[in-house]
C-alpha cells in the first residue's frame, strides 16, 4: 500500500511541473510586458520600466526566470493582487470555504439522490422508470448549467419568490468567520435565523453545480448495478433465499460502490470548474468568481495564481480518490 | 403476402458493413431523432438568409422585449419576441446556429487532426516519445477542461477564434489515448505485420492499413465532441471570454439577457433551449453510434 501511494505521488510531480509552467507562461505571453502591466494605462518612462524591469528579474533569461518563479511558488508566495494589493494565497484562502461549502452541498444532493435512483433502474431495467431515468439523467448531462441556474432563478427566485437571487447570506446578518463555512458559523454563533437565510442562498446553486454530477452518477450507478446483478455470486445469494432488498443493497451494491466512487471523485475535479460558472451567475464570493472577476480586471498576479491553486486542489482530490479506490478494492493496490 | 415469401427464397447476401451498422443505428430512436434534429440544424445554419425571418442585427426601435407571438402583447413578426434593442431572438438564434455548429466542426477537426497524428505517433514510436506524449496529455486532463479553457483564453484574449482554439487544445487528449490505444491494439495483428513484411513504408502502415481500423471510437468521440465544443464555448461566450457582443452566439446572448430576468423570460429562455437541444442531440447520436460501432455491444 505504501508503494502504491509512493508511486501515485510521484506521478503529481510531472504534472504539477506542467501546471507551473502553464501558469508561468501565463503572464508572460499576455500582449505587453509584466512591469506595463503594473504600470497600468497611466504609462511608465523608460529610464523606470529598465529598472523595474531588472529589480523583478524580468530581463533574466526564461529559465532563471522560472526557477526563481518555482522557488517562489515552494514558499508560498504567489505574487500580490494587482487590485487589492493583498497576497494571492491569502485572497484565495479566505474564499475558498465558500467553494467548499457550495461544492459539498451539490455533492451531497447529487449523491442522495443519484445513487437510488440509479439502483433502481438498475433494478427495474426496462421500464418506464428506467427509461425517464436514462432520458432526465441524459438531459441532465446536456445541461448548459449556466442556463439551468437561470430558470431556476426565473421559477424560484422571480416567480416564486421562495430563494434569494444571489450572495450567501443576507446582508442584514453578520457572522463571525470560524470555519469560513457560513452554514457552521451561524450554528456556531447560535444564530438560527441568520442560518436559515444562508441554507435558503445555499440551496439553489448546490442543485445548479450539482446537477451535472447527478446525471452522472445515476448513469453510472445503473450500468455498474446491471453488471454486477448479472454475476454468479448474485444468482447465489438469491438461491438462498435471501431477501431481494437484501442482495440488491447489500450484495450487488457493495461491488458496483467502486466504479461509482471513482466517478463521484472525478466529479469533485469538474465540480470545481463548474463553481466557476455557477459562483459566477449566484455571486456567490468563492474563487470561481473571484478568478473570473480577476480575469475581467486583467489582474494576472491573481489569474496566474488562482489557477495554480484550483489546479493543485483538482489534483489533491484526484490523489484522494485513487487513494480512496486502492482502499476499497485491492486489486488495484496490489497490481504491479 | 407476396413480398415475404419472395424474399424468403431469395438467397441472402450479408449486408454491407454500412447497411448493417445503420440498421442498427436506426433501431435506436433516440440516436435517430438526434440526427434529424442535427440535419435540421444543418440546414437552418445553411439557409439562414433565406429561413429567417429578420437580419440578426436589424434593430426594431418599436418593438422593445416584445414577448413571444403566443403570450401577451405578442406580434405575429416575431414569433420568439424581440431583446432589449428590438432584434428578433429566433432570427438571431437561426444565425446562432451558424457559429455554434462552426465551433464543433472547428473544434473537432482540430482536435481530432492534431489527436490522431500525436497518437499515431505515440502508438507506432513507443519509447520515450509516447511516454513523452503521453505524460503531457495526463497533465492536461488532471486539469478541469473549463478551467484550462479559461486559462488559454485569458492568455489568447477573448475572442471566439480564441474560444475555439482553447476547447480544442483542451480536448486533444481523448484523442490522443483513443488513438494511441487502438492503434496499439492493432499494431500486434497479423495483417499489419503481413503488410509490414510485404515491405509496406511506415505512412502507408500508419494511414492506409492501421488507421482506417482504428476510426469505430474516434468516430464516435468526435460526435460527443460536437456537444462538448457547444457546450463549452456557450460557456466561455457566458462568461464574456468566448464571443463578443452583438455576435449572435447562443452564450453570449444569454449573457446580454440576464439583466432582463426578472422583466422578459424570453430572453433567457430560447437561446439556452437552443444549446440544450443541440448539445442533447449531438449526445443522442454519439450515444447511438457508439452501440451501433462497438461490436462488443452488437447483439
Amino acid at each position: 500500500m505504501i508503494l502504491f501511494i509512493l508511486r501515485r505521488v510521484g506521478l503529481l510531480i510531472p504534472t504539477f511541473i506542467g501546471v507551473t509552467l502553464l501558469a508561468f507562461a501565463l503572464i508572460r505571453l499576455i500582449p505587453g510586458d509584466p512591469i506595463e502591466l503594473l504600470a497600468g494605462e497611466r504609462g511608465i518612462d523608460p529610464a523606470r520600466h529598465a529598472a523595474l524591469m531588472a529589480q523583478f528579474g524580468f530581463d533574466r533569461p526564461l529559465w532563471q526566470q522560472y526557477g526563481h518563479y518555482i522557488g517562489q511558488v515552494l514558499q508560498g508566495d504567489l505574487g500580490t493582487s494587482l487590485s487589492t494589493r493583498q497576497p494571492v494565497l491569502d485572497e484565495f484562502f479566505t474564499l475558498f470555504p465558500a467553494t467548499v461549502e457550495l461544492s459539498l452541498f451539490a455533492m451531497a444532493f447529487a449523491i442522495v439522490i443519484g445513487l437510488p435512483v440509479g439502483i433502481l433502474a438498475a433494478v427495474k431495467r426496462g421500464s418506464v422508470f428506467d427509461h425517464t431515468v436514462m432520458g432526465v439523467s441524459l438531459t441532465g448531462y446536456s445541461m448548459p448549467i449556466f442556463w439551468w441556474a437561470l430558470l431556476l432563478i426565473l421559477l424560484f427566485s422571480v416567480q416564486l419568490g421562495w430563494t434569494p437571487v444571489s450572495g450567501r447570506i443576507a446582508v442584514a446578518y453578520f457572522v463571525e468567520p470560524v470555519t469560513g463555512l457560513m452554514l457552521v458559523d451561524t450554528l456556531l454563533a447560535g444564530d438560527t435565523d441568520a442560518f436559515w437565510s444562508a441554507l435558503h442562498h445555499l440551496v439553489l446553486p448546490a442543485i445548479v453545480l450539482g446537477t451535472i454530477p447527478l446525471a452522472v452518477i445515476a448513469r453510472m450507478t445503473r450500468s455498474a448495478m446491471m453488471e454486477v446483478i448479472r454475476e454468479d455470486y448474485i444468482r447465489v445469494a438469491r438461491a438462498k433465499g435471501l431477501s431481494t432488498m437484501r442482495v440488491i443493497l447489500v450484495h450487488a451494491l457493495r461491488n458496483a460502490l467502486i466504479p461509482v466512487v471513482t466517478v463521484i471523485g472525478l466529479q469533485t475535479g469538474v465540480m470545481l470548474a463548474g463553481a466557476i460558472l455557477t459562483e459566477t451567475i449566484f455571486a456567490w464570493p468563492g474563487v470561481g468568481k473571484w478568478l473570473i472577476d480577476s480575469i475581467n480586471r486583467r489582474d494576472y498576479p491573481s489569474v496566474q495564481g488562482g489557477i495554480l491553486l484550483v489546479a493543485a486542489v483538482v489534483m489533491l482530490v484526484n490523489l484522494l480518490v485513487d487513494l480512496t479506490y486502492g482502499l476499497i478494492n485491492p486489486r488495484i493496490r496490489h497490481s504491479k | 403476402m407476396s413480398t415475404t415469401s419472395e424474399s424468403l427464397t431469395r438467397p441472402t447476401a450479408p449486408p454491407s458493413p454500412w447497411l448493417e451498422n445503420w440498421r442498427h443505428f436506426a433501431a435506436n430512436r433516440g440516436a435517430l431523432a438526434g440526427l434529424i434534429v442535427i440535419g435540421l440544424l444543418v440546414f437552418a445554419a445553411l439557409f439562414a438568409p433565406w429561413v429567417a425571418p429578420h437580419a440578426p442585427h436589424e434593430q426594431f426601435r418599436d418593438a422593445l422585449l416584445v414577448p413571444p407571438v403566443w403570450a401577451d402583447g405578442g406580434q405575429a413578426r416575431f414569433l420568439l419576441g424581440t431583446d432589449d434593442i428590438g432584434r428578433d431572438i429566433l432570427s438571431r438564434l437561426i444565425y446562432g446556429s451558424q457559429l455554434s455548429l462552426l465551433v464543433g466542426v472547428i473544434v473537432v477537426t482540430l482536435s481530432l487532426a492534431a489527436g490522431i497524428a500525436l497518437g499515431l505517433v505515440a502508438g507506432f514510436f513507443r519509447g520515450a516519445v509516447e511516454t513523452l506524449i503521453m505524460r503531457l496529455m495526463d497533465i492536461m486532463l488532471a486539469l478541469p477542461s473549463l478551467l484550462l479553457a479559461i486559462a488559454i483564453v485569458a492568455i489568447l484574449g477573448p475572442s471566439l477564434t480564441n474560444a475555439m482554439v482553447a476547447i480544442a487544445i483542451v480536448v486533444l487528449p481523448h484523442y490522443v489515448r483513443l488513438t494511441r490505444a487502438a492503434v496499439i491494439a492493432e499494431t500486434t495483428k497479423d495483417y499489419v505485420i503481413a503488410s509490414q513484411v510485404a515491405g509496406a513504408g511506415l505512412l502507408r502502415q500508419m494511414f492506409v492499413n492501421v488507421l482506417p481500423n482504428c476510426m469505430a471510437p474516434l468516430i464516435v468521440q468526435a460526435t460527443l465532441g460536437f456537444s462538448t465544443a457547444i457546450l463549452d464555448a456557450a460557456a466561455l461566450g457566458f462568461l464574456g471570454l468566448g464571443a463578443q457582443p452583438p455576435t449572435p452566439e447562443w452564450g453570449t446572448m444569454l449573457a446580454d439577457a440576464r439583466q432582463f430576468i426578472q422583466r422578459a423570460w424570453w430572453v433567457v429562455t430560447f437561446p439556452g433551449l437552443a444549446i440544450l437541444i443541440t448539445v442533447l442531440a449531438f449526445n443522442l447520436m454519439g450515444d447511438g453510434l457508439r452501440d451501433a460501432l462497438d461490436p462488443k455491444l452488437k447483439r
